[in-house]
């Protein structure tokens, strides 16, 4: 029971630690230095330690360091506790709900430089996945829940009506489009018959023809598009919209404003990774099965160390091919009025994902699967 | 038969559903400035607001108010110049031919300043109304969001600098026109080179309107919000892009040609609906018919002098002051006294980007002049903000503030 406890915090560690904060960091300089780059300018190139410079990189170091020492403010009228403990109940839950990702494909130490049997696998081996349960995608749902509750106490305890505002539009927002990501997911989970992350991925395989996106979509727009109104980004960022309400991390300066920025950006990455996850066939790469690359007639056999290592690497890639288009969107279109954006969740994009759902099954139905 | 009623679902407003659930409502009083990003140039407005819709809307001016009308007063006319540059800071070129075109009524030698000089003004002022509209078009969008566009404007609105700091010696406050002329000829490649940033800045005009124009959000962000009727308008006296957007064709450069505008070729674009979409179209299109002035007036720009040879109004050239008694007195008495305007008044007006930029001026017939009045055209529109907003959401204050393109220089003179 420990030894199972040990392992799952080392993977979620080695997760967290080596993947997702690096890339999230790193996506905090990505973002200035790609709109740099739609915007015609130079943006960010000049940070560096003594003479190491790559491009400006370590931005990102500069900006914790600035955030580490600066005043941690708490306004005078704040409800202190509250206002403490929202950027952590904002943070948090991102964190956590990596869990459910399944990130490489299973293990199996003792067949590492073997080549694998192409129709089965071997008992036991450790699959590349923090938290493997049935409900897998209803559990990343209620723990979304609780980040809503980061955004809203930040607006309502900072005491500050500008802030107010922000909160009471971040909570409206989430309530339009968790409903639409659930029915988007509904649709995927009529086709592939489970709600585990996993499950799904091991459904999808390494034909594309056979992927999320193929099967589904629609549902994958409609995911997509609620999944970037969850990371309150442009143009979904009314809760933000720093000309209007200027954001319910308004009040926040130091580390409580750098958790808040930093989630942003760790939920970018999440994005991708669930995007890659559902829609994408997860770690998979067209044509590699188990025991090596398929390519009609052409077969070349790789051992199953080099398999896992490449399928992991393709996890990466598409989580951050997903990242870039995020900061492509963001910098491309602006934002949504209030109520245009409440609009759009509850008057098209929640019937089109209904009918998604009457449509998958319709068909599933009439081909008897 | 008895009494039929009818039920509809979802017909009733929130107002009624409120009504019947009695919850206590109040209505939140929130001050948007003068400390709020929005807010450029320092404005400050009480909003009443129900939920997010504005019920009530007060805008306070003032936070910087620079005293230009009372400063006017203690400086000569050559002076005043500097201080008409901070008017519309964004495009300080067209203060600059304002007010000497003033002075020149003032004077009577408003149909002797050579031709070059008023090509000249001519090329300047349209660059500088070209950067004014990018800012605003820039800015504008960049508050809804699209930072994108805003700094490709950006971009060639620093082209437009660049050249103007190559004409006059600054890149902002260009002090470049004077009364009888302009202080110094163009530099001797500058045709070439505003013919080919011509070409570029048309290029960055259909890349950052490719963008947005079109699109969805923009549209919906932009389309029916702050309208203003044509007779409204003309009742709060708006003038320039925004009168336009209403439908009401009124161009002072088209009304009451000044300068060489009568020897140009260009159209006025005129709005339908009065909307922030419409003054967003209008100034779109402005600047293209700006280019247009732009082309023509370089090809036509004939040779000669830059100012009017009368030492009663403009500095003799050096040589002169040095080597002649005429000349030296004439220099002295021009730094010393300033230019001596004979007694009486003008009100003199010229198509800012903004609107109708008029100097009213009273003379009494020393250096300075007596009375010196500003007619901000932002000021005229600011005043009608209040009408524009109130009912609508706290998001289309944004746009609507924007479209307005209110300059706090020239506001708050």
């Amino acid at each position: 029971m420990l030894m199972i406890f040990l392992l799952g915090a080392l993977k979620w560690l080695g997760l967290i630690m080596v993947f997702v904060m690096p890339v999230a960091s790193l996506l905090t300089w990505a973002e200035r230095r790609q709109s740099a780059m739609m915007q015609d300018r130079l943006g960010p190139n000049r940070a560096n330690i003594g003479s190491v410079r790559i491009w400006g990189i370590l931005h990102f170091v500069a900006d914790a360091v600035k955030m580490l020492f600066k005043e941690d403010f708490v306004p005078a009228k704040a409800h202190k506790t509250l206002f403490r403990l929202a950027p952590v109940l904002a943070f948090a839950p991102v964190l956590i709900a990596f869990a459910i990702i399944p990130f490489g494909p299973t293990i199996h130490v003792d067949h590492l430089f073997k080549v694998l049997d192409p129709y089965s696998a071997p008992s036991g081996g450790e699959r590349l996945q923090i938290f493997t349960a049935e409900f897998g995608m209803l559990f990343y749902f209620a723990i979304a829940s609780i980040a809503n509750y980061g955004t809203t106490l930040a607006g309502w305890a900072s005491y500050n009506k500008w802030a107010l505002l922000g909160g009471l539009r971040a909570s409206s927002q989430m309530m339009a489009y968790e409903v639409t990501m659930g029915l988007a997911v509904l649709g995927m989970f009529l086709v592939t018959g489970t709600l585990e992350p996993g499950a799904m991925v091991d459904w999808q395989g390494p034909n594309p023809l056979h992927w999320g996106i193929t099967v589904q979509p629609l549902a994958f727009l409609l995911f997509f598009t609620a999944a970037i109104a969850e990371t309150k980004r442009a143009p979904f960022d009314i809760p933000e919209g720093e000309p209007e309400v200027i954001g319910y991390f308004l009040e926040y300066s130091g580390l409580g404003f750098g958790t808040f920025f930093l989630a942003e950006f760790v939920e970018i990455v999440f994005v991708g990774a669930l995007m890659t996850t559902v829609f994408f066939g997860g770690y998979h790469i067209p044509g590699l099965y188990q025991n090596g690359f398929y390519f009609g007639d052409w077969f070349f056999e790789l051992p199953h160390v080099v398999v896992a290592v490449l399928q992991v690497h393709a996890f990466i890639f598409k989580v951050i091919f997903f990242c870039w288009f995020q900061l492509l969107i963001r910098w491309t279109l602006p934002r949504f009025r209030p109520d245009q954006l409440i609009h759009l969740g509850w008057k098209k994009i929640l019937p089109m994902s209904l009918a998604n759902v009457m449509i998958t099954a319709a068909v599933l139905l009439w081909l008897g699967l | 038969m008895g009494e039929r009623r009818t039920f509809v679902f979802g017909q009733k407003t929130a107002e009624e559903l409120e009504a019947e659930a009695g919850l206590p409502t109040e209505p939140m009083r929130v001050n948007m400035g003068p400390s709020h990003p929005a807010m450029h140039g320092t404005v400050r407005m009480v909003l009443t607001l129900d939920g997010e819709r504005i019920r009530e809307s007060d805008i306070e001016l003032g936070f910087i108010h620079r005293c230009f009308e009372k400063e006017a007063e203690y400086a000569t006319y050559t002076q005043i110049f500097p201080y008409t540059d901070r008017l519309n800071y964004v495009s300080p070129m067209l203060n600059n031919v304002g007010f000497a075109l003033a002075v020149e009524r003032l004077l009577g030698i408003d149909k002797e300043i050579p031709e070059r000089a008023q090509y000249i003004r001519v090329i300047v002022g349209e660059m500088a109304r070209i950067a004014d509209h990018l800012t605003c078009l820039g800015a504008s969008a960049m508050e809804l969001g699209a930072f994108t566009p805003f700094l490709w404007f950006l971009k060639a609105r620093e082209w437009l600098y660049t050249l103007l700091e190559e004409v006059s010696g600054a890149r902002l406050t260009h002090s470049y026109v004077r009364v009888g002329g302009v202080v110094a000829d163009l530099p001797t490649d500058f045709s070439e080179k505003l013919g080919a940033r011509l070409i570029d800045i048309a290029r960055v005009l259909n890349e950052g309107e490719g963008l947005i124009k079109d699109l969805r959000i923009f549209r919906d962000r932009m389309e029916g919000v702050g309208v203003l009727s044509a007779a409204d308008a003309i009742a709060y006296g708006w003038s320039g892009p925004c009168l336009r957007s209403t439908g009401v064709d009124y161009d002072v450069r088209k009304d009451h040609p000044y300068l060489v505008y009568d020897r140009l070729e260009f159209d006025v674009p005129v709005g339908t609906r009065g909307d922030n979409y419409d003054r967003f179209l209008v100034r779109m299109y402005e600047m293209r018919q700006s280019l247009r002035i732009l082309r023509q007036a370089l090809d036509q720009i004939p040779p000669g002098p830059i100012l009017v040879p009368d030492y009663a109004v403009t500095l003799p050239p050096k040589a002169e002051v040095y080597n002649s008694i005429e000349g030296m007195i004439a220099h002295f008495k021009l730094i010393m006294d300033g230019i001596r305007v004979p007694p009486g008044e003008v009100y003199s007006t010229t198509e800012a980007a903004n609107g109708e930029l008029g100097f009213y001026i009273v003379a009494d017939g020393t250096g300075r002049p007596y009375k010196c009045h500003v007619r901000a055209p932002s000021f005229a529109i600011l005043t009608s903000l209040t009408k524009q907003i109130d009912g609508a959401l706290l998001s289309d204050l944004i746009p609507t503030f924007g479209m307005v393109n209110y300059i706090a220089g020239e506001t708050e003179r």
